[in-house]
């Protein structure tokens, strides 16, 4: 029986919270059919803690491919290697991170070994008599959620959302087996370089791997009052998220934006003030686990959605959540 | 500097509503319109041509009636639209899809550069960009936020990623997928929109293209889909009034209790 593969991801040789995400959904899958989890990492200077940690977080193997040119994500050398992985280890499912490398590597990937490829599947599981991987994901706008398979071909591949699953515990028992592999030198394509990196200039900025995330919207009325919500993202350790509206009113950058032309997130929490919640914000946050809203507006469309709605003044609300946040904070310092 | 911009159109979000029966979406009174996300490609490809000369050749694969979408990118300012147009097309999935738009694109000369938008509305997936720089060959940076240089033979770009901004420098030809940063779109000219009616789209077929048929619409599709559903899109959630002192003080009260209760601080 063909294995399992979760694809890892590594950010200056640190492992991606996500890996461990991906460990879990595809701990279900290998168990649900009596196969093997692996997991596939692309990078440098990871250590052995590191590798370990998949293992003790539900990996039956690991297979690192270590070399210094793979430490920065391009996508043609790093689709190379996998391809290549691919063909010679048969996997029967991948299960690749919805983040900026997944989305980018596995759809390169899907052509060169001739398979299919579901994007941002909320749901996994495993037809029985089939054993195909059925990949369910919302499409138009969260409007539709359609079960998707790939009868004939192999290996059958899904790009998962980050935060859309929660790790495995840490189980310091289990056992596995680590591959260390070379990078074959014809697999590496020099035609793209990294020459550069910038950090966002705004605060941490990453909404889509945040368990947290406090947004504003036309509501907060300027720049100068999303210190109202940085203070309240600050008590969660979350962070800033923005409206389309706020966005192009240049209160936050893009990479905040949240909605159909800008981020589709899936926080364990979302708290937003002041966001009145068109069609393309609400795409945008459907999957999130709990939502809270404030707004001055009874009849805005973000209550529909909303598991926790406080109908006010967000000038006044917002103040006081703050303070209250602060006090308890306080009070169990003592 | 000749730019290829393979666009999609899209029911307008806003207006998309679904027969409960079939499972389909109703087509009939919903108004189709360029892929939003498109049009940061199509304005960036524009930019382009106007600072260094050359042409925007903006394609889609779709029915006749998307021969629409491609008078509207004409009116923005693209010089040619191409129709890739079949019924043998239908049902396509991603890779299908790739696979078609690809082979369009080799019939259509030599070329510096691809965009596209960065994903499509309805689809939602992102995946056709990156196949067809797979098809071709091509080098691909996805979310691109900023072109920094061009040159004759290369490209430099900023494409944001989850901690900020990486920064590529690519050969051309090369494919670009652009997110919203990277432009603000124009609006079609009184000019342009003249331009556009008497402009006739080129239509490509399955048999003008030699394709595979095994790679083709459904039946070269990978992918099926084998159900749909209705998720509740509504949440039963408890909303409170905050009006008056002691209203503000018990809603945020109930609040804190809420995410005491769900284990959220």
């Amino acid at each position: 029986m063909s294995h399992v593969w979760t694809i890892a991801e590594q950010s200056k040789g640190k492992l991606r919270a996500v890996s461990f995400e991906l460990l879990s959904r595809g701990r279900k899958l290998a168990d649900k059919m009596g196969t093997k989890l692996c997991a596939v990492l692309l990078g440098a200077n990871v250590s052995d803690e590191s590798l370990q940690e998949l293992i003790y977080r539900g990996a039956d193997e690991v297979y690192f491919v270590d070399d210094h040119r793979l430490e920065n994500f391009v996508v043609e050398t790093y689709s190379n290697v996998l391809s290549d992985l691919i063909r010679q280890y048969k996997p029967h499912t991948i299960l690749a991170a919805a983040t900026s490398s997944g989305r980018t590597l596995m759809p390169h990937v899907a052509i060169q070994v001739t398979t299919g490829l579901t994007a941002d599947c909320t749901e996994l599981d495993i037809e029985e008599e089939t054993n195909h991987l059925l990949q369910t994901r919302p499409a138009i706008g969260g409007n539709i959620m359609a079960t998707i398979k790939t009868p004939n071909h192999s290996p059958q591949m899904a790009t998962v959302r980050p935060k859309s699953s929660r790790p495995l515990a840490l189980e310091r028992t289990r056992q596995g087996k680590i591959t260390r592999l070379a990078l074959k030198e014809e697999l590496l394509d020099p035609r793209v370089q990294v020459i550069g990196y910038r950090e966002d200039t705004e605060e941490f900025a990453n909404i889509e791997e945040a368990e947290v995330v406090v947004a504003g919207g036309k509501g907060m009325k300027k720049a100068e009052n999303f210190t109202l919500l940085r203070e309240l993202a600050s008590h969660f350790n979350g962070v800033l998220g923005a409206s389309r509206d706020a966005v192009d009113r240049g209160w936050l950058p893009y990479p905040h934006q949240v909605g159909l032309s800008g981020k589709t997130i899936s926080p364990k929490l979302y708290i937003c003030a002041g966001v009145s919640g068109s069609i393309q914000h609400l795409a945008g946050i459907k999957t999130s686990e709990y939502i809270v809203a404030i707004n001055q507006d009874p009849d805005a469309n973000i209550f529909r959605l909303a598991d926790f709605g406080i109908v006010g003044n967000l000038f006044e609300v917002i103040p006081l959540i703050n303070a209250k946040l602060a006090a308890r904070k306080q009070k169990e310092g003592e | 500097m000749d730019i290829i911009i393979p666009i999609k159109q899209v029911p307008e979000t806003s207006n998309v509503k679904m027969d409960k029966e079939t499972g389909t979406m109703i087509r009939e009174g919903v108004v189709s319109v360029i892929n939003p996300l498109d049009l940061y490609a199509i304005e960036t490809g524009i930019q382009l041509k106007e600072k260094f000369g050359g042409k925007v050749t903006v394609c889609t694969m779709g029915p006749q009636s998307a021969a629409k979408a491609l008078k509207e990118a004409i009116a923005m300012g693209c010089d040619e639209g191409i129709l890739i147009s079949d019924r043998k097309f239908a049902g396509a999935d991603t890779w299908a899809t790739s696979y078609t738009i690809s082979e369009a694109i080799k019939q259509l000369g030599s070329y510096d550069l691809i965009i596209t938008g960065e994903r499509a509305t309805d689809g939602d997936t992102g995946q056709v960009g990156p196949g067809i720089a797979a098809w071709l060959g091509l080098p691909l940076a996805t979310y691109v936020s900023k072109i920094s240089d061009v040159t004759q033979e290369s490209i430099i770009v900023e494409r944001l990623v989850e901690d900020g901004y990486q920064i590529l420098q690519m050969p051309l030809p090369a494919l670009l997928t652009v997110v919203k940063e990277v432009s603000n779109p124009r609006l079609p000219t009184l000019r342009g929109k003249k331009k556009a009616r008497a402009y006739e789209i080129q239509v490509m077929n399955a048999a003008d293209l030699q394709l595979n048929e095994a790679c083709i619409g459904l039946k070269g599709s990978p992918t099926r889909v084998i159900k749909i559903g209705y998720p509740k899109v509504t949440r039963s959630g408890k909303i409170v009034k905050a009006s008056g002192d002691t209203g503000l003080n018990d809603a945020v009260d109930a609040l804190l209790q809420f995410l005491e209760e769900k284990e959220l601080i």
